[in-house]
């Protein structure tokens, strides 16, 4: 059943290759096998996927994309995809009584050795504006890990390939950029953190821009 | 000669200049880099690897007849146009024009070249094509930079589509006395364009003085340039004998292509540098983008197919 999950994987992440040209760019670390938190900029349903095609397959193995409940746990092909293929962490985004907390489901699979893909933006960037402001969630889950190092991951194009809505995908080239580690350090406040990881993603944006 | 002595001849002269050309690399590296790592050095072998690869693919897809080729340029144009249209700014109103060049435009073109339909194929992107695209734009309601992106999308479609396709467009021609050899035509444009290129390259890196254009393109000088198209030109004169033309009408053909091709790879670099990129992609290692190798034919192929089909069929 799991090799048929792995098929899928791998189909996937092949697909999304010759479809986006899917160029990782390791500018600001290495892709070592080092548990992290890799926090990008959220442009399309598309974009763990990308990030997940440009991981090694060594890393992809333990490398869990954190996702949207409402979105992905309706109708059995995404609940498949997501559960069996991309072994994601589910969370509510509109928290409701009795919701398990997202906060500690994202920590579980830390504590279990697992790395994550997370999108502070908390929902897709449909605006001309490159970033939209961070939610919390980075920062809880920083606060209380914080021995992991966080990397920024600027994904380009991919927004002009699925924006939010269509459904016929472009094949424009993609690139996927690995900034520089960074690590919340003891005692930061909330809004200095967020000001800083956010800055760190809007400044590896710009490093990759075209002059 | 039969025209299985021409395509033995022609294709031992190619092998033999790529083995000589990998040689004088390989000594190069050996000699002036002494194995340590040398930019100018490492770069040109990486591009005689991917003229190897290039030359491999261009004669699979010749030996394997019309279908072959048609399938090849199309999937060049179609890497092209994603190239162009990776560098060239879009919103979100020009998703379905997009998405139709990308999968109606560009299929059907190449259809139509497969089915040898000269009357719809030389006006479909022309004329259907920039009709249709800009009342997907219109109806899309986003009227911000309409004329800009209109505009945009057309000449991406011209270049990496319209213009290419004149590549294998040339196996559709008939020309008396030439039955059969039309891929010796196809040949003849890609070895004196791209030569041009190459000797162009070498000609600049050995003579290379006075910049010929340099807020376009800083490494072509007018040694350069000079040298590459005499040489291209008496290359493709020696290249007669492949052709339906004389030695004379050869060399003048080959003047023509080279002199667009290099204008051609201008007008590609002024999109570059308006784009603040230098260069379209990184798919061929050494060369840059596929944009990057094919401007100088995007330019040549349409003139040169328009030349031979009016003064060389009936």
């Amino acid at each position: 059943m799991n090799l048929f999950a792995d098929f899928i994987a791998g189909a996937l992440t092949g697909f999304t290759r010759l479809l986006t040209g899917a160029q990782a760019r390791w500018t600001g670390c290495a892709p070592q096998a080092v548990q992290r938190i890799y926090y990008a900029n959220h442009t399309s349903h598309a974009d763990f996927i990308l990030i997940w095609a440009s991981l090694p397959a060594s890393l992809r193995h333990h490398t869990r994309p954190v996702a949207g409940a409402d979105y992905w746990d309706t109708g059995w092909l995404r609940r498949y995809l997501i559960h069996q293929v991309l072994h994601g962490v589910l969370v509510e985004r509109t928290p409701r009584p009795h919701a398990p907390n997202p906060i500690a489901a994202m920590t579980d699979a830390l504590d279990r050795g697992d790395s994550l893909i997370v999108f502070p933006e908390g929902t897709r960037n449909t605006t001309h504006q490159p970033l939209l402001p961070f939610k919390s969630g980075l920062y809880h889950l920083a606060s209380r890990r914080p021995q992991i190092e966080l990397i920024p991951v600027w994904i380009e194009n991919l927004g002009r390939v699925l924006p939010k809505g269509e459904i016929v995908p472009l094949p424009l080239l993609c690139a996927v950029n690995f900034g520089a580690p960074l690590k919340y350090t003891t005692s930061e406040e909330k809004a200095a953190f967020i000001a800083r990881t956010r800055g760190a993603l809007l400044a590896l944006a710009e490093s990759v821009q075209p002059k | 000669m039969t025209i299985h002595d021409h395509a033995l001849w022609l294709s031992a002269a190619i092998f033999g200049v790529l083995v000589l050309a990998s040689i004088a690399g390989t000594v190069l590296k050996a000699s002036v880099a002494r194995g340590e790592p040398h930019a100018a050095i490492d770069n040109m072998n990486q591009r005689i690897r991917a003229w190897w690869v290039m030359a491999a693919l261009l004669g699979a897809a010749l030996w394997s007849g019309k279908t072959g080729v048609v399938v090849l340029f199309a999937l060049v144009s179609f890497v092209a146009l994603r190239e162009y249209a990776t560098l060239t700014p879009s919103r979100r109103g020009d998703h379905w024009a997009l998405a139709v060049c990308f999968f109606v435009v560009l299929p059907f073109q190449y259809f139509l070249i497969w089915m040898d339909w000269y009357g719809l194929y030389s006006i479909f992107i022309p004329v259907y094509a920039f009709l249709m695209l800009p009342i997907l734009a219109a109806v899309s309601g986003d009227i911000r930079n309409y004329m800009q992106r209109t505009a945009t999308i057309q000449w991406g479609l011209m270049v990496s589509v319209f213009c290419i396709s004149h590549v294998p467009a040339l196996l559709t021609l008939n020309i008396p006395d030439y039955e059969g050899r039309n891929a010796f035509l196809l040949v003849f444009l890609i070895i004196v364009v791209q030569a041009s290129d190459v000797l162009q390259y070498i000609w600049g890196k050995l003579a290379g003085r006075r910049k010929i254009a340099p807020g376009l393109s800083p490494s072509k000088t007018v040694e350069g340039f000079i040298g590459g198209v005499v040489s291209a030109t008496a290359l493709g004169a020696s290249l007669w004998w492949i052709t339906p033309f004389t030695i004379a009408q050869a060399a003048v053909i080959s003047l023509a292509i080279t002199l667009l091709g290099f204008l051609g790879g201008l007008v590609m670099s002024a999109i570059k540098r308006d784009r603040g990129v230098k260069d379209w992609g990184a798919l061929i290692e050494g060369h840059g983008g596929m944009l990057d190798r094919i401007d100088s034919i995007c330019f040549s192929a349409p003139v040169f197919f328009h030349v031979v089909r009016y003064w060389w069929t009936p």
